[in-house]
């Protein structure tokens, strides 16, 4: 008993050859069917070059095209050729020209010996597969389709149209499920007689010969009808990319291919000379592997898929560049916004970097430069400081900044004085971690001497705009992780939203704080507000900070102020 | 189609790829045949077209890159060289040229011409629309010519490809080289900025418009909004209703610039190696600064002219030598997106 080999061929005919060879030395019957549109001449080439083997025959050619009866056709009459001409075959396998044996002939013939009744074919009904690409999946078998796609493309697609217009539905045979399937399969001798010698052919036939992609379901739906061991699974390793067009396998798929443990693995490319060589002269001896494991090579291709697909987050270029409503971030990494801290403490910014080791920088979007951390000009990718370049297309800037970082995690200071352009852009971001004590602002006000008048003037105009900023953060489609406190409130009890940012930034989580930013002193701040407030201008972003706890704040405050872990 | 335009501005879109149309129709008696060896075209050749004007110093080169790359025939005019430029053409056996006096700007910047004779030649074939001072090259160009790309192309499903008009410069002050035509300009020209380009989508044509480069670094440091474009669309599988919009910047119908990827991986990018800057670029921005034939408004790019007619050194400490093409892919300057050559 042994496994018989049905090849189906319209490229790459010495690869063929090489391959159809490969089966018969290890005792494997062949026949191979060759495309119609091969030419006579080569066609009598190929088959002269194999006519010293007796055990590989050629069936009646049939024009082959993709998605049409013709492969169907094709497969029939070399698997009827098949069992007729070797009576010793128990299994066939169904291959292509670009199929290539992984591992030894013998393993093959002893699994499928251990298995005699077993039908190895992939065979899902319509409802339960999510792996058409393209829309027709339960379509394929209630209309017509006498277009090919490949040649017809506009015909297919009106002629379709045209029958959903009209509702015009075929009848499924009383008998048939719809099944779907890889075609490579590898059936039973008594499955595959019962298929071909069917009374009912004639009619199985005339439905699938309109059948859309008949070779991916012919057989996939008549198996469910004779077969009693259905393995629904391929033993022919085959990816398919985003478009569902076959991944072709190359020479630096090797180790890959190797460690898959599968039997047969298609598409291979026919140049991929360092394939052919390994799989093709491995010694006949069993390796003693057991079952294939096509996982590793499963994870591969599903990540290169994922890349087609969905590309790189926050790449934005000449070649890629995507839309602001599309499914991708916007951004390519975590990063953190802190609004009205580096005013309230003093040293925030070295703190955060020796807490995190995170790359804090200052006010990026101040109006007179970029400022990168350790007062830096340019930065990876050769992002420069300047702030007409910055201003010219914020969103770029932002988006190069954490892009040509990638890897390591940015935080910088924003504020009401800065461009306020990017707000938007930040808050639409789930990538961006926004940290707000309101009403900061009025720290630095407080603290500079100057005209009194002229300081009122900029409150009014920084709260302003930090409460449209706001406004912003608090509206439905913000997409970041926003925080807020008034400054009040921050001041009240700092150590819990520090701890909470330390942890957002997810750098030592377990360790308490052991050293806290050293607050500003202010004391007279809520003499400063009242000030404000009796000028006419309303400071209410900050909370309520009491005018007159003079003489026992103001004392605390003298000794410097680091919290103590509690 | 452009999704996010509604109906009346994509038929304002229609509207005035019809009326270029037209505009080049009319303007079809401005050039005259001096040497026309169209007939020896085949189906399947990838054309060039080019306007040029007294470029016997980039010519040579020009040529000898480009039928490397297997370009079938050179379909070029000339507008009124006074260097030899059109004799030298004519006597080329894969080159038909025509000449004209009229006004490059007029013109369109000489599109209405070439749009002519695209509209009669370029149908069905892949179609290069460069400058004399354009160098196209992509991933793996050595070893791939055009009709593989084009074969690859089409196996993708793309209808054009994209480039980046990459600045190249020599390290000191620019007519302080030497160059002598027919080498490859990359040995005057070694230095390129590797980054420092920034991209916008601009929604009505649906392009992306990339600036910066050393032009924008050096002569648009204060004003980036008018650094010079450097998105184009060279390489069209051309069609009838196909038209040039913008030099080779954009063209319609939309679809055409939408030669970038909105999601998922990069789409194919080539790039076009800028040769503006061989030791006769002072000179020329003098005489054009004079002739007033660039720029829709030449007198806010007067600055322009006189930086680079004052023998500027481009080079800066970050500038990068040029290589290869590798190395352009390797900066994400070109792309090879899903192209697979070997099939």
């Amino acid at each position: 008993m042994t496994v018989g080999i049905v090849m189906l061929v319209h490229t790459a005919l010495e690869r063929a050859e090489q391959v159809a060879r490969h089966w018969d030395k290890a005792g494997c019957p062949v026949v191979i069917h060759v495309d119609k549109k091969v030419p006579r001449e080569t066609y009598d080439r190929f088959v002269a070059a194999l006519a010293d083997r007796p055990d590989i025959l050629f069936s009646k050619r049939y024009r082959c095209e993709w998605g049409t009866w013709g492969l169907v056709a094709a497969t029939q009459s070399a698997c009827a050729r098949i069992l007729d001409g070797f009576p010793m075959v128990r299994h066939v396998y169904l291959t292509s020209g670009a199929c290539l044996p992984l591992r030894p002939v013998q393993e093959l013939q002893d699994y499928l010996a251990a298995r005699p009744q077993t039908d190895f074919i992939e065979s899902a009904t319509t409802a339960d597969v999510p792996w058409t690409v393209g829309g027709l999946d339960e379509e394929r078998f209630i209309y017509r389709f006498p277009f090919a796609w490949r040649r017809h493309r506009f015909l297919f697609d009106k002629y379709t149209q045209l029958q959903r217009f009209l509702r015009l539905k075929r009848n499924v045979p009383a008998n048939l499920v719809p099944h779907m399937g890889s075609q490579w399969w590898c059936l039973t001798r008594r499955t595959l007689t019962a298929i071909l010698q069917d009374p009912a052919r004639k009619t199985h036939d005339r439905y699938f010969r309109r059948v859309w992609i008949p070779d991916e379901s012919y057989f996939q739906t008549l198996a469910r009808l004779y077969s009693n061991n259905i393995e629904s699974r391929s033993l022919t390793l085959s990816k398919f990319d985003f478009q569902g067009k076959p991944h072709i396998f190359y020479d630096d798929h090797l180790q890959l291919l190797h460690r898959s443990d599968c039997f047969v693995a298609r598409k291979i490319w026919p140049r991929a000379n360092r394939l052919y060589e390994k799989f093709l002269t491995q010694p006949a001896g069993v390796s003693g592997r057991q079952e294939p494991n096509p996982g590793k090579i499963d994870r591969v291709f599903a990540k290169a898929v994922q890349r087609r697909v969905r590309g790189r987050a926050g790449l934005y270029m000449q070649s890629r560049y995507p839309r602001n409503d599309s499914k991708n971030r916007v951004t390519a990494a975590p990063y953190s916004v802190f609004q009205g801290f580096s005013e309230l403490f003093e040293n925030f910014e070295p703190w955060l970097a020796e807490a995190t080791g995170a790359r804090v920088h200052g006010h990026l979007f101040a109006p007179d430069r970029a400022h990168f951390a350790n007062g830096q000009t340019t930065i990876n990718g050769a992002l420069s400081d300047s702030a007409v370049l910055r201003d010219y297309n914020p969103d770029a800037f932002l988006t190069n900044l954490i892009w040509n970082t990638r890897g390591e995690r940015q935080c910088f200071q924003f504020g009401p004085g800065d461009n306020q352009a990017i707000n938007w852009r930040i808050a639409k971001d789930p990538n961006a971690q926004i940290s707000v004590i309101s009403g900061a602002w009025a720290v630095p006000l407080y603290r500079c001497k100057a005209e009194f008048l002229d300081l009122r003037q900029r409150a009014a105009r920084l709260q302003k705009i930090e409460s449209e900023h706001l406004s912003v953060l608090r509206s439905s489609e913000v997409k970041a992780r926003v925080r807020i406190w008034s400054m009040a409130d921050f001041v009240e009890a700092p150590m819990e939203p520090l701890q909470a940012i330390l942890e957002d930034i997810g750098s030592e989580t377990s360790r308490r704080l052991s050293e806290v930013p050293r607050m500003v002193d202010l004391s007279g701040f809520g003499q400063f507000l009242q000030n404000l407030k009796n000028e006419g201008m309303h400071p209410y972003l900050m909370g309520d900070f009491p005018v007159e706890p003079e003489e026992e704040p103001a004392k605390q405050a003298k000794s410097p102020r680091p919290y103590l872990v509690r | 189609m452009s999704q996010e335009l509604g109906i009346w501005a994509r038929y304002k879109l229609r509207l005035r790829r019809k009326r270029l149309l037209w505009r080049a129709f009319r303007k079809r008696r401005e050039i005259l045949a001096i040497s026309r060896k169209t007939d020896a075209i085949k189906p399947k050749d990838v054309l060039l077209f080019a306007t040029v004007r007294n470029e016997m110093q980039r010519l040579p080169y020009f040529l000898s890159h480009y039928r490397r790359l297997g370009v079938g025939h050179f379909l070029i005019v000339d507008n009124a060289s006074e260097d030899g430029s059109d004799a030298y053409l004519a006597d080329q056996p894969d080159v038909s040229v025509w000449h004209t006096s009229a006004s490059y700007k007029a013109s369109r910047f000489g599109m209405d011409w070439l749009t002519c004779l695209m509209w009669r030649y370029g149908p069905d074939h892949w179609t290069l629309t460069v400058d004399a001072d354009e160098v196209l090259i992509y991933p793996d160009w050595e070893r791939r010519d055009l009709h593989d790309l084009t074969k690859a192309l089409d196996r993708a499903g793309l209808s054009a490809m994209g480039a980046l008009m990459l600045d190249l410069y020599p390290k000191g002050p620019i007519e302080d080289q030497s160059y002598t035509p027919g080498h490859d300009p990359v040995e005057t020209l070694s230095w390129f900025d590797a980054h420092g380009y920034w991209a916008q989508r601009q929604p009505k044509m649906s392009n992306l418009w990339l600036q910066g480069g050393p032009r924008a670094r050096v002569f648009f440091a204060d004003d980036p909004g008018r650094a010079p474009t450097l998105n184009k669309v060279p390489l069209v599988r051309w069609h009838r209703s196909f038209v040039y919009v913008n030099s080779t910047h954009n063209a319609l119908p939309a679809r055409l610039n939408r030669v970038y990827d909105e999601g998922g991986l990069e789409k194919p990018w080539g790039a076009l190696l800028h040769t503006k800057f061989l030791p006769d670029a002072g000179a020329r921005a003098r005489s054009e600064k004079a002739r007033g034939e660039h720029f829709a408004d030449p007198t806010l790019f007067e600055n322009y002219y006189d930086g680079v007619a004052a023998n500027p050194d481009l080079w800066c400490p970050s500038s990068v030598r040029f290589e290869s093409a590798a190395q352009l892919e390797h900066l994400g300057l070109m792309h090879r997106g899903n192209l697979r050559f070997d099939l």
